[in-house]
């Protein structure tokens, strides 16, 4: 990262708006040139001083009655306001409505409710589908966010300890559920701690776990009762995802190890979970 | 004869009618005979009114704000915006997303849009001139101009000076704090383009506001 792409990123990052890694390159790039770390402090001042300064115009109780009023009046063709002003021309030539067809054969109405099924069993079983990946994908990111962080801003653990028996407790007094917290030493990922996080709109738990000098994050929290079963993995700028969900959780992994030995540890992690 | 298509007159009936109200004189050609058109009862709305408020009128405040912005002007940011429920309301059925903020911003967005244009207002882009005032604000410091920019009056002249489209993305930004994406969408602009538009903005914004505190000097 070079001044001239800071500056020109500058906007983008103080609106929380780029990747973590662009964002995680940035942060190294201002703690090296004090330049841009001025300059980007004295935007940042600004561009909040002003949108706090920036008046709002909120709408008048009469706005508000006049809208209700001409939404009751349907759509038939009220002039704006008493008075005749230019913008009325421009606004009301609506289009006749085909709406006489609604009421000419009973067959249009079958072929809308036909139609309507039709497009209910496809929002039903199609939709959900498809939307999932985006979901994911953006799950993803903030996962993949959270776990840059942990190692980047020194705060790996809130309780660092290789205790099961010592990490599980501490979560469960912060959580309002209670993950499973197992050692994997013998089977080398042992375990480094334990750490808040907040993902998905909810506080969850984070368990971390090293493997040689890598580190893994291994998010937990409660499964919704529609949580899809089965695994899923990913691979996202150079991160390992791996997904999972069980009768009570949702998982997540994620590390720069590769593909094969985050699926090792979830196979050892749900030997060791135990089940009920 | 506003209000009556010739195709949707449902009968023609004789000139005395129970329904009194319901009926208008229609003299289409004085030669032949006299009709009274009966106009079909409006469809009874509350049953999609009610949600359609329910869902659009918590963010009346943003659109009358954007509007506002936009418009400069508050007689035609309330028509606009009255306009622009209405639009809202003809098009509620297929509406199935779950940002209806964003969807009525960018209906209030096209609506005045469309009265800009009709009014050639000269502003609706940048291109016109970037350089407007390229000179005279060099000894305004960033301290003084961040002093400065606590000042709602200022900020709002400086503001009402730029093109719309750093208007339309400084309200959305600053005041709703939509995301880029939010904000793509609602200008229909590409995603790449929000981030370095706003940075413009911002620094005609700075400009502009260098230049007011250096003449109040």
């Amino acid at each position: 990262m070079n001044c001239e792409e800071a500056i020109r990123l500058m906007d983008g990052y103080l609106d929380g708006e780029l990747d973590p890694i662009t964002s995680q390159a940035i942060e190294q790039h201002l703690r090296d040139c004090g330049r841009c770390d001025q300059a980007y402090k004295t935007h940042g001042s600004l561009i909040r001083a002003i949108a706090n300064a920036t008046p709002y115009f909120k709408a008048s109780v009469e706005l508000r009655e006049r809208i209700q009023s001409s939404l009751r009046e349907g759509t038939t063709e009220q002039p704006l306001r008493n008075g005749v002003r230019g913008a009325q021309v421009l606004f009301h030539k609506r289009q006749p409505e085909s709406r006489p067809s609604r009421w000419e054969t009973p067959w249009n109405w079958l072929g809308l409710a036909a139609a309507i099924i039709f497009a209910a069993i496809i929002a039903l079983n199609v939709v959900p589908r498809l939307q999932r990946p985006g979901a994911d994908q953006f799950l993803a990111t903030q996962l993949i966010a959270s776990h840059v962080r942990s190692l980047m801003a020194n705060h790996l653990t809130d309780v660092a300890s290789s205790d099961q028996h010592t990490v599980k407790p501490w979560l469960d007094a912060k959580l309002d559920f209670a993950p499973a917290v197992v050692d994997l030493s013998e089977k080398g990922f042992p375990l480094i701690g334990g750490r808040l996080d907040y993902l998905d709109n909810r506080p969850v738990a984070a368990l971390i776990y090293q493997r040689r000098k890598h580190f893994l994050n291994l998010f937990v929290w409660p499964a919704g009762s529609d949580a899809a079963r089965g695994a899923k993995a990913m691979t996202r700028q150079g991160y390992q995802l791996l997904h999972w969900v069980d009768s009570d959780f949702n998982y997540w992994v994620v590390s720069d190890v590769n593909g094969e030995e985050l699926q090792e540890f979830k196979e050892l992690f749900e030997e060791q979970v135990p089940h009920h | 004869m506003p209000g009556y298509y010739a195709n949707k007159i449902a009968m023609a009936l004789p000139l005395i009618t129970a329904d009194a109200s319901l009926t208008k004189d229609f003299e289409s050609n004085r030669k032949i005979v006299k009709f009274v058109v009966v106009k079909k009862p409006e469809e009874q709305p509350t049953e999609e009114l009610l949600p359609f408020e329910e869902a659009m009128l918590p963010h009346l405040d943003a659109a009358h704000n954007l509007a506002k912005w936009l418009l400069r002007n508050e007689e035609d940011a309330q028509d606009v915006v009255q306009e622009a429920y209405l639009r809202a309301f003809r098009s509620f059925s297929g509406f199935h997303g779950t940002n209806g903020r964003a969807w009525l911003l960018t209906i209030v967005r096209n609506t005045s849009y469309t009265l800009l244009k009709k009014r050639h207002a000269v502003d609706l882009t940048t291109t016109f001139d970037e350089e407007i005032h390229a000179t005279g604000h060099e000894s305004v410091n960033p301290a003084t101009l961040l002093e400065h920019s606590e000042d709602a009056q200022l900020i709002k002249e400086a503001m009402d000076e730029l093109p719309a489209e750093f208007r339309e993305i400084l309200t959305l930004r600053h005041q709703e704090g939509l995301s880029y994406k939010e904000i793509a969408d609602i200008a229909q602009i590409p995603s790449g383009t929000v981030m370095s538009r706003l940075a413009r903005a911002r620094a005609k914004l700075k400009e502009c506001l260098k230049v007011r505190i250096g003449m109040e000097k």
